[in-house]
């Protein structure tokens, strides 16, 4: 029976989760857009964990044998996350309150339909409100 | 230890801890004096840390903040060089001027603005003095998570339809950031820079490749933040959108991915290193170059005045990097020259813009013809005095930069391409912006009705001409600074001096020993099953 490598199946699962993640990247409202980016996140987040090498049955520290796994990159991964977290969370409720003001929940703040009234009604002028 | 020895640490923590006092003092309007008198009082101690730093850096001595007292490859670092000090004290002079023009109105428009620019502060800081490259990305966070907020300061829906592009994006290079550095560590078990400067030329083909990839993936990386061309659609519509003060703020910002691209990529990817020398050689200075003339062309076209210094902020960042690019001692000295002005001028120019659109009436920033404004002599004179420095008239130290760098091209084999686009820039520079001069201020409609003084109080002016003032200095005190940057460019070269003053005798080759992870000699070393 052949053997299938665990970098091979990591490698894999890294590049079909980092796949999925761009291609919800690409699209066009912002949930899509949010899941692709956690997606890319857990991917990243793998891809950093394997960079220390894969191991079996190695003690994290120092040790007289041979063998000794890497724990460095699982302390960058606990940062990693901490921060694709926070910002996770950040970003939805950006999205929320653009789509709330703009009227739509594309990232670009586009309307679907070719609704092109709305947008000469109310024409954005908001930038340039003065101090006082 | 002495309270010198503790001042690179002091630079990063006064601004974080600056910004929690902010935040537990509240946002009421009862308390927003004090909470201004802090921030400026913060600010101000802050450029005088920035002045000590860059007169110690100034004798050429490395100082070396070991956090925690561990050792340099296992315990972080923050390392204050010539390039570090300059950058830290021109994070100072725009953050004086730019927070009392704040405190000027614009920091009641939305909650906690004071905080979140201390916050801003801090990652500036940290990523200027961070020596570990993994601190760099945490402090390219904490920058970047400020200028969410900061950049959706005011709220209104162009600041928010840019604001989530603009999240999405940098979410999307931080990603790219992780994985680049995770390649880079993984080739070569270290992420403090002075040890990644000794042990990147020890990489050997076939490792080498990957590592090489790791190092032009972050290059992709400080690109976006630097916004070179084609990764530079990004920042025109979210700087014009962005509240005055923050715009003037984030003119340092593009400036933080020029400094990451010449300390990962002209230290330690520069020369000396190995089979991985020169990595972005082949591909800065054609797309710095470009990004120049698209930058310029981009200000030609532009329809409002924010919209236009923007496209000179990307045009500026193109002729700083294809100098970067060069990759000569010269080259680097006449970039980081031209960079201050350049900083300094643009954002002076952002909050200029405001002051002149809000004395506009009807028309406000765009360039169309209207009624003239109320104090045409003195924004006209800021204007002309801003707009000859950004396109390199003499005696404006915009010129002296364009020259530096121009002289330091001569032999290069690019070198008719770069005296080229350095030359054609700086002229339509300066078309695009009489274009807006002559628009804005002769270009009246005496039937509108006469605009008012009202947007501009003395603070303002003063915040703006300060800027504007420090960049005639720049001129006048020219022979030191350039004698500084010179030397700071010399000094960005010498990687083994980098190394021996940051990990001492402990460091490098002697480190390797114990070492949980040892560069693999056999490229199936690392393999387990």
């Amino acid at each position: 029976m052949m053997m299938i490598s665990m970098e091979a199946l990591v490698a894999t699962g890294i590049g079909f989760v980092i796949a999925c993640g761009i291609y919800l990247l690409l699209r066009g409202r912002t949930f899509p857009v949010v899941l692709g980016l956690t997606m890319l996140g857990y991917g990243v987040n793998v891809f950093i964990f394997t960079m220390g090498r894969l191991w079996t049955g190695a003690p994290p520290i120092l040790t007289a044998g041979p063998d000794v796994a890497d724990p460095l990159p699982q302390a960058l991964v606990l940062t990693a996350i901490v921060i694709g977290f926070a910002t996770t969370g950040f970003v939805i409720e950006l999205a929320l309150r653009s789509s709330h003001d703009n009227d739509s929940d594309q990232v670009d703040a586009r309307h679907d339909q070719p609704s092109a009234q709305i947008a000469q009604v109310a024409p954005s002028s908001s930038s340039s409100n003065p101090p006082r | 230890m002495s309270f010198a020895d503790h001042l690179p640490v002091l630079a990063v923590l006064l601004p974080g801890f600056t910004a929690i006092l902010l935040l537990l003092l509240g946002d009421g309007e009862a308390r927003r004096v004090w909470t201004r008198r802090i921030a400026l009082a913060s600010v101000l101690l802050g450029a005088v840390f920035a002045y000590r730093l860059i007169e110690h850096a100034a004798t050429g001595e490395l100082s070396v903040y070991r956090l925690g007292e561990w050792p340099a490859p296992f315990g972080i670092v923050l390392v204050v060089d010539r390039l570090s000090a300059l950058m830290l004290a021109l994070t100072s002079a725009i953050a004086v001027p730019v927070l009392l023009y704040a405190t000027g109105g614009w920091d009641t428009h939305g909650r906690y603005f004071h905080a979140l620019f201390q916050f801003q502060l801090m990652g500036l800081n940290g990523a200027f003095l961070t020596g570990d490259l993994f601190n760099l990305f945490v402090f390219f966070e904490v920058l970047l998570i400020a200028s969410y907020v900061l950049m959706t300061h005011g709220l209104g829906r162009e600041r928010l339809r840019f604001g989530t592009q603009y999240v999405v994006l940098n979410l999307a290079a931080s990603a790219l950031f992780l994985i680049g550095i995770a390649l880079v560590y993984g080739m070569t078990g270290t992420l403090n820079l002075a040890d990644l400067a000794l042990r990147v030329p020890m990489v050997q083909a076939p490792d080498a490749a990957l590592l090489q990839v790791g190092g032009l993936l972050l290059l992709v990386v400080f690109c976006f933040k630097a916004a070179l061309v084609p990764l530079s659609m990004w920042l025109p519509g979210t700087y014009a959108a962005a509240s005055a003060p923050v715009a003037a703020l984030f003119a340092i910002m593009t400036k933080v991915g020029v400094y990451a691209i010449w300390r990962i990529h002209g230290m330690i990817f520069g020369a000396e290193a190995g089979v991985s020398a020169f990595t972005a050689q082949p591909f800065l200075l054609p797309i710095a170059l470009i990004t120049s003339v698209v930058g310029v062309l981009g200000a030609l076209a532009a329809h409002s005045l924010p919209r236009l210094i923007a496209w000179l902020t990307v045009a500026s960042v193109g002729t700083i990097c294809a100098a970067i690019g060069l990759f000569s001692v010269d080259a680097w000295s006449a970039a980081m020259y031209y960079l201050v002005n350049s900083t300094l001028v643009i954002a002076g120019l952002f909050l200029l813009s405001e002051l002149v659109s809000t004395q506009r009436g009807a028309m406000g920033d765009r360039l169309e013809p209207c009624s003239p404004v109320a104090q045409p002599v003195l924004l006209g004179l800021m204007l002309l005095l801003a707009a000859a420095s950004n396109a390199g008239l003499p005696p404006m130290p915009g010129f002296i930069g364009k020259l530096m760098l121009l002289q330091a091209a001569n032999d290069h084999p690019w070198a008719v391409a770069v005296w080229a686009v350095v030359l054609v820039v700086g002229f339509f520079t300066l078309v695009g912006l009489a274009r807006a001069g002559s628009i804005l201020f002769w270009s009246v409609r005496p039937d509108m009705p006469a605009g008012s003084r009202s947007g501009s109080s003395p603070a303002l002016l003063l915040a703006t001409v300060s800027l504007l003032f420090m960049s005639v200095l720049l001129s006048v005190l020219a022979a030191p600074v350039q004698r500084y940057t010179a030397a700071a460019a010399l000094q960005m070269t010498d990687r083994d001096a980098y190394a021996r003053a940051v990990l001492g005798e402990q460091g490098g080759p002697a480190a390797d020993t114990t070492r949980p992870y040892r560069i693999p000699q056999d490229p199936n070393a690392g393999a387990t099953r």
